[in-house]
């Protein structure tokens, strides 16, 4: 990583509250780094989050912030997004707040297809609410709460998303920053919904997924495989001994939300009220008033 | 009760399917371009065919926007009719439908009409309801030139047979009608043909969105549920002309979240719903307060708990609106009464809740919105629009303190700030922060509009003399029209009303306009929530509560009725 300033950074005394030694640290600098390397406006990048160790993010650097409710952080971001296709719009977020609460959002997220990109803390476990198992955690694994261990499978985010025909995704990993920075850089480039799910160990709360196992449990996406070949993306999501890194999927052909629905170049914030005669025009459309 | 001798309740029954809308649509301008005073209301079941739905439509001498329980002239076209009507068939009800659906009850105030057989004579069983129309205007002895032209217009795409067959019905109906015995034909009022064409026939729907528009709504994002739907019909069908973004969500989290990033982002966002999808909303509600982000929320009731009565009216959801959302903080809550009151509480509500950066509902319910009635063009007025944004530059803090509390608003990619809002507590700069001073100052920062915006609420309209009144009849939202004309009824200058645009915060002057009368209170609920509301806030005690929680709206004769000791006793 470079020494350079990156607009992005706050001023060195930012209290962060994250625990020392949490794989945010190390995605932070990814995503910050991501977004220099672009050359990406401050004042044109809005980050959305919700709420969640992950989704403090925005906090912490230098942006325009919407951090709103627990799992609606793409509801907000489209929102913005419709208003003003100027802005770049980035959510950042946790598994918990965008597989578990914000699950119904995620998919209809995907079905839309508008421009955003969705990075996704994924450390396999609430760590806010100090434990309990979130919609990743490994079966078997006992908590505060599942106590005799996980009885449920996986969600599996990246396999939801190929169904869904998600344009662009992605998974990359804390430990492997270089390649998450251009993951990142990737998804951000993209047009259209991005996911990056961001594999990190919660060094508190999950003795399970460590820093260790995830470098044991991670492998790369084979040299060979097409990511516009979307059968090939659902079996590497689906099938695999291990966590592939890398782009599983990318399709170049599905149209935008913005774009299908018309919306206009001109944010919504620069427009005036109906002038009087289109008003008075509209009344006659009133039905009834035209026979 | 007294014959009104200025006007007729016309009442067309159906199952649904059967076209008792299109026959409504067909006779409100016709009736309305002659010169008549018209009000429509619609009751109906929460099915797809079938069942037995009516719609009201009153001709009077003087403009009401009230239902009665009374039905002049019946047209039935299902036999499910006279068991759903069975309260309000009256001895004098002139009743046209056919024989053979009819019970023991066929009395010489019965005409049997061949529906079906004119119908199938005119082309087939869909066109039993031109019948019906057509003989409808037989009846009044109005022209049935009118009613071809609509048709002509109406069925232009569908080709020169469908226009014949329609004409041929309307024309069989029309012919039956004008034979009715010269007896049993109702009294029509006298039309007054000034001006029609400067009146427009609308619905409750139709006032909210023509409200929504002229405070430069252009975002709209919702989750259908009646009866809160029209609006974003409307706005959809209109969203070319005006530039509006129109989405509907995947559920009202969404929607209300979407609005909410969308007004964050300088969109002048409005959400529809009903009281059962605002349950969800409360949360969004909640992150509004907090974050101090404009939003307009539209609850067209209907009746609760649960799922309730889907189609049906109710005003139980006042309680609802003014707790909705965990924690302290400012909102303002509009329930108009009238057509031209539903046009502005809109643009109130839009100009209130960019002003004072807060969430702003509008309480409205199924009568309301389906019912028509005429409005004069100059009527609709046009509040201005204020603009509350600012330029940003490099040191903007979102949240800067003021004298007032309301800091300057500005939107990301507008000048050369940061727009940061959270969710949690913050600081100026919309940044987390856990300090206990803090917040104690952001609390009181947010809470502080509270004092102007009551300082501006509307101030209640009073019914009839208020200064010889020793009773006050009070009423919120949809209720107005028929207190109107029961007081307009019972003539007695003892009793007054006082009807509330505006139901939050209330206008300042409330306590003292009803100081040292006897307050009874009329409300379309179970529990008297405004009278509550009322207590609460000026510490008068309502001596009677008149409340109803059927599912349908109080008629004339009701009110009528309970009021009519405290006229007279």
């Amino acid at each position: 990583m470079d020494n350079r300033h990156n607009p992005f950074d706050m001023s060195p005394e930012t209290d962060v509250a994250w625990c020392p030694g949490c794989g945010n640290h190390m995605l932070f600098k990814a995503v910050k780094g991501a977004l220099d390397d672009l050359g990406i406006d401050p004042v044109k990048l809005v980050m959305v989050s919700g709420i969640g160790q992950a989704a403090k993010a925005p906090q912490y650097m230098k942006v325009n912030m919407f951090n709103g409710l627990h799992g609606r952080a793409l509801p907000a971001a489209f929102g913005i997004r419709l208003s003003n296709r100027e802005l770049v719009v980035v959510v950042e977020s946790g598994d918990g707040d965008m597989y578990g609460e914000g699950g119904n959002h995620f998919l209809h997220a995907i079905r839309r297809n508008f421009d955003v990109t969705v990075i996704v803390h994924d450390n396999m476990v609430y760590g806010l609410t100090k434990g309990q198992a979130s919609p990743t955690t490994q079966r078997c694994m006992k908590t505060p709460v599942q106590v005799d261990g996980v009885i449920l499978e996986p969600f599996n985010p990246l396999a939801v998303a190929i169904a869904l025909d998600a344009p662009f995704v992605a998974r990359a990993y804390a430990g492997e920053i270089e390649q998450t920075r251009s993951l990142i850089r990737e998804a951000i480039r993209f047009k259209g919904f991005a996911l990056v799910d961001l594999f990190q160990p919660c060094v508190v709360f999950n003795k399970l997924n460590t820093w260790q196992w995830f470098k044991e449990n991670t492998c790369s996406i084979p040299a060979d495989h097409d990511p516009a070949d979307r059968m090939s993306a659902m079996k590497l999501a689906t099938t695999s001994e291990k966590f592939p890194l890398g782009v599983f999927y990318r399709n170049e052909n599905r149209e935008l939300y913005e774009d299908l629905a018309g919306i206009g170049d001109k944010p919504l914030h620069q427009q005036q009220p109906p002038d009087e005669k289109d008003f008075r025009t509209m009344l006659d459309s009133i039905p009834m008033n035209n026979v | 009760m007294r014959p009104y001798p200025d006007d007729i309740s016309l009442v067309i029954e159906g199952a649904a399917g059967q076209g008792v809308q299109t026959i409504t649509s067909a006779l409100l301008p016709i009736l309305k371009n002659i010169g008549y005073h018209v009000f429509s209301c619609t009751e109906y079941m929460s099915r797809i065919r079938g069942g037995s739905n009516t719609t009201e439509i009153r001709i009077t001498g003087k403009q009401r926007f009230a239902y009665t329980t009374r039905i002049d002239v019946l047209f039935a076209l299902s036999p499910d009719a006279f068991e759903h009507l069975q309260n309000r068939i009256g001895e004098k009800t002139l009743i046209f439908a056919e024989k053979e659906h009819f019970g023991d009850g066929w009395n010489e105030r019965c005409i049997d009409i061949p529906i079906p057989a004119y119908a199938l004579q005119a082309g087939g069983p869909v066109y039993a309801n031109t019948v019906a129309a057509g003989a409808v205007l037989g009846i009044l002895g109005i022209p049935l030139e009118p009613l071809n032209l609509f048709l002509r217009e109406q069925f232009s795409r569908k080709g020169k047979e469908a226009i014949e067959n329609n004409i041929k019905a309307a024309t069989l109906g029309f012919d039956f009608g004008l034979r009715t015995p010269s007896a049993l034909k109702p009294k029509i009022p006298v039309p007054v043909p000034n001006d029609v064409k400067k009146r427009l026939l609308m619905d409750g729907n139709s006032a909210l969105g023509i409200g929504a528009i002229a405070a430069g709504c252009n975002f709209i994002c919702s989750y259908p549920m009646s009866p809160g739907t029209g609006l974003l019909s409307f706005l959809a069908e209109r969203s070319g002309t005006f530039g509006i973004v129109v989405d509907q969500a995947e559920d009202e989290i969404a929607a209300i979240n979407a609005g909410l990033g969308a007004s964050y982002a300088g969109a002048r966002s409005v959400v529809t719903t009903s009281g059962g999808g605002f349950d969800l909303m409360q949360e969004g509600m909640s992150l509004a307060g907090m974050i101090e982000t404009p939003i307009v929320v539209h609850i067209g009731q209907r009746p609760g708990p649960a799922t309730g009565q889907p189609t049906r009216t109710e005003q139980g959801d006042l309680d609802l609106a003014l707790h909705a959302g965990h924690g302290d903080f400012v909102r303002a809550i509009f329930a108009p009464g009238t057509l031209e009151e539903t046009i502005e509480s809109m643009q109130h509500a839009f100009d209130l809740a960019q002003r004072f950066q807060i969430p702003v509902i509008v309480l409205t319910d199924q009568y309301l919105l389906d019912s028509v009635s005429t409005i004069d063009a100059k009527d609709i007025k046009r509040l201005p629009v204020a603009s509350t944004l600012v330029r940003t530059d490099d040191k903007y803090k979102r949240y800067t303190f003021t004298d007032d509390g309301l800091s300057p608003r500005g939107v990301p990619g507008y000048g050369d700030g940061l727009v940061r809002v959270d969710s949690d507590e913050h600081d100026e700069n919309g940044l987390i922060t856990e300090s206990f001073d803090m917040r104690r100052r952001m609390m009181d920062k947010r809470l502080k509009r509270l004092r102007p915006l009551r300082e501006s609420a509307l101030p209640p309209k009073v019914i009839g003399r208020h200064d010889e009144a020793e009773t006050m009849v009070v009423c919120w939202g949809s209720t107005r029209g028929v207190l109107e004309e029961a007081l307009d009824i019972l003539g007695c200058k003892r009793l007054a009303g006082i009807h509330f645009s505006q139901v939050y915060p209330l206008n300042p002057k409330t306590g003292t306009m009803l100081q040292n009368r006897r307050i009874i209170v009329i409300e379309n609920n179970a529990s008297g929530q405004f009278a509550d509301l009322l207590t609460r806030e000026t510490g008068h005690v309502i001596s009677r509560r008149i409340l109803k929680a059927t599912g349908e709206p109080f008629s004339v004769e009701e009110v009528v009725d309970a009021l009519r000791e405290e006229a007279h006793g």
